[in-house]
């Protein structure tokens, strides 16, 4: 520990700023130093940026060793910059420490947090309310055509469909197979759950592929089907389907993706639920001649019934924020398209920025209430971990 | 758990078996259901351009050990020529400083919220976990232009910190609930010993937090890996620059031609986040608990 450097010895470290009275000048000096150490940390943040980016943006430098510095820059580069801001305040006087640390400490947070929440969301709901190419206010307008437009008139209502249809079959099968699976043994039952929750480690891309061959579709006539619905299908005498074309019913079939990969979550976030509750609860039932499916709706459900909410809460938002299942299965052509990827097809397909910021605020007002509800619950559980 | 034992007890094998019997058949066919899709997947990936193209992975099934009609070519054709093994170095190169960097800035802005003192930290606090309900798509296009603007659309960097911004507010609620249940006396022992903030932090905070730093950790991984619309947009179409999800959906895309090449692809994405599933699969649940309230 270093000893003080001095001066006005008889302030104690760490004044609060505010202080009125006589430590006025002190107080500003302080005020400024914070200040200033704030913002050092994105002047070093940049300075440490530009001297890597010449070298990754270097396009034929060794991609290995560009991946392995780039690698190490952003590793040690955050903590490296913490320390340094740590012994930039170490050289203060000590009661200036005490003062400036917290803003080390959360400083670059906020920073970020501004730079890439605040800022955008203000931004985009200004775009909103502007002409295609953010030149001119338009008012409601980009607002009114969302709601009168065709394309975009099916996304709401695609979304929708997501939205009432995919978390209550998720809740429905992880909540089933959660109550079957507690009656297994130990063994059999970690390993079917183990196979069920797996397809949540696959991206939205990579079940896309899955299921694309799943879906596979070759005329009649143009060789074997290599899809196993449709293999299934002639083997039954049928004539092939192309599942990603019939209207409605391909949405459906793109429900099932997301269907297949979230019932792993639920079902492990409900099985647990599911063992804790108190086995004299369910004894007692069982002496008073409660049959299995009566145990099941009058005793287990009801005990599960906060965690039920918190799983279909979270479907809910990831079903109304889906983008890359209909993206790379469809593109959202033959009546497919979602919000989400409407968005993202008018920002970057047809440029018009205006109607793509509308239908983000769109998506945030409506994810509000859901992720209110989530927050609280998840606040109160974490109360009583 | 001990309702299960005791029934056990009473009714022997043979009632046991009886009593599990539709339980079991229904668990069956539901693994069997999520199973087979990925199963096929991965036997046409091993098989050869003209066996995926002429007859479905079902019909390998009977000539299972053959070892004539199985090849490596695919995956070997996928990650040279197709570039994905390119891709999986740039999606380590994007994943694993998108998970570092906003760990540890929420650690220490979390240590600042739970432990230090300073003016306006609990109205911080509550800003910070209101900036959770925004979800990404609000951010897409005001950043995409500021990345314009600086010429950093493309860049590795970009991608690390709007994934930090995007993945930060969760992050510090959940490390600062953490990091604040921590007990006092050891933070104010330390202190009487003499001990800075920092050294607290690094000596004594970051140890006690390893449970819940590797929770997000792996949440925030399996976010950053699996993701596909931050990657798109902010690093584009290029192939150099281009990660596992982009390429893959690239690959997906141009259908006629490279079907047979898909099925490796697809595996190759989803090799790592299956280790890592099946290795930390305790941190795993709860980190996904966790993601519920991401915006």
């Amino acid at each position: 520990m270093v000893t003080p450097t001095l001066m006005e010895p008889e302030r104690p470290g760490g004044r609060p700023p505010d202080t009125v009275g006589e430590g006025r000048a002190p107080a500003l000096l302080l005020y400024l130093i914070r200040l200033l150490a704030s913002l050092l940390i994105p002047v070093f943040t940049v300075v440490v940026l530009v001297v890597s980016f010449n070298y990754l943006r270097n396009q034929n430098a060794n991609r290995l060793l560009q991946v392995f510095i780039a690698i190490v820059v952003g590793v040690v580069g955050v903590w490296v910059l913490y320390w340094g801001m740590d012994r930039f305040v170490g050289v203060l006087p000590e009661r200036f420490r005490a003062g400036i640390r917290p803003f080390i400490f959360a400083g670059p947070a906020a920073v970020i947090l501004t730079v890439y929440l605040v800022y955008p969301a203000v931004n985009t709901v200004i775009i909103s309310f502007m002409s295609r190419n953010s030149k001119e206010f338009v008012g409601l307008q980009n607002y009114i055509d969302v709601f009168t437009t065709h394309d975009t008139l099916v996304s709401i209502r695609n979304s929708i469909l997501w939205v009432v249809i995919v978390p209550v079959i998720v809740v429905a099968i992880g909540l089933g197979f959660a109550t079957l699976a507690d009656k297994l043994g130990r063994r059999s039952e970690s390993v079917s759950k183990s196979l069920i929750f797996l397809p949540m480690a696959v991206s939205f891309v990579g079940a896309s592929v899955v299921w694309g061959f799943v879906y596979s579709f070759r005329p009649e006539g143009f060789g074997n089907q290599i899809g196993i619905l449709n293999a299934l299908v002639s083997a039954l005498g049928g004539s092939p389907i192309n599942w990603l074309s019939i209207q409605p019913w391909n949405t459906a079939f793109l429900m099932v993706i997301l269907i297949w990969t979230q019932v792993g979550f639920a079902m492990v976030i409900l099985s647990s639920a599911i063992k804790s509750v108190p086995a004299e609860i369910i004894e007692a039932a069982r002496i008073d001649g409660a049959t299995e499916l009566q145990l099941f709706w009058r005793v287990v459900l009801p005990s599960v019934t906060s965690t039920v909410i918190v799983v279909w809460t979270t479907v809910v938002i990831t079903v109304w924020k889906l983008f890359d299942i209909v993206y790379v299965m469809t593109g959202g052509r033959d009546g497919t398209s979602v919000i989400a990827e409407r968005m993202v097809t008018e920002f970057f397909k047809n440029f018009n920025f205006g109607a793509g910021a509308a239908l983000a605020v769109i998506l945030f007002i409506a994810v509000i209430p859901v992720l209110v509800i989530n927050i609280r619950r998840f606040q109160a559980e974490e109360a009583i971990r | 758990m001990t309702t299960a034992l005791s029934q056990h007890a009473e009714k022997g094998f043979l009632g046991r078996l009886v009593e599990r019997w539709p339980a079991k058949l229904a668990v069956t066919i539901i693994a069997l259901m999520w199973t087979i899709p990925t199963l096929g997947l991965l036997i046409s990936s091993f098989r050869t351009r003209d066996e995926i193209r002429g007859s479905g992975w079902w019909t390998a099934i009977p000539h299972l050990f053959g070892k004539a009609q199985w090849t490596i070519s695919n995956y070997s054709t996928v990650l040279g020529q197709s570039g994905f093994g390119n891709a999986f170095l740039n999606s380590l190169a994007v994943t694993i400083p998108a998970v570092v960097i906003p760990i540890t800035i929420a650690a220490f802005a979390a240590y600042a919220f739970a432990w230090m003192s300073f003016p306006g930290r609990h109205v911080l606090f509550a800003l910070v976990v209101g900036l959770m309900v925004v979800p990404l798509q609000m951010a897409l296009i005001p950043i995409l232009r500021i990345y314009t603007n600086f010429d950093l659309v493309g860049t590795f960097p970009a991608v690390w910190l709007a994934h930090t911004g995007f993945g930060l507010p969760l992050a510090v609620y959940l490390l600062r609930n953490y990091i604040g249940s921590l007990p006092s006396s050891i933070i104010e022992s330390a202190k009487i010993d003499g001990a800075d903030d920092f050294t607290i932090f690094w000596r004594l905070i970051v140890p006690l937090s390893v449970p819940v730093l590797a929770s997000f950790a792996i949440f925030q991984f399996l976010w950053v890996w699996n993701d596909f619309l931050v990657a798109l947009v902010f690093l584009g179409l290029d192939p150099k620059a281009q990660v596992l999800t982009v390429a893959l959906a690239n690959l997906a895309g141009n259908r006629g031609e490279a079907e047979h090449l898909l099925p490796a692809a697809a595996f190759i994405s989803m090799v790592l986040p299956m280790v890592v599933f099946f290795s930390l699969q305790r941190y795993f649940v709860r980190g996904l608990t966790a993601g519920s309230v991401k915006g």
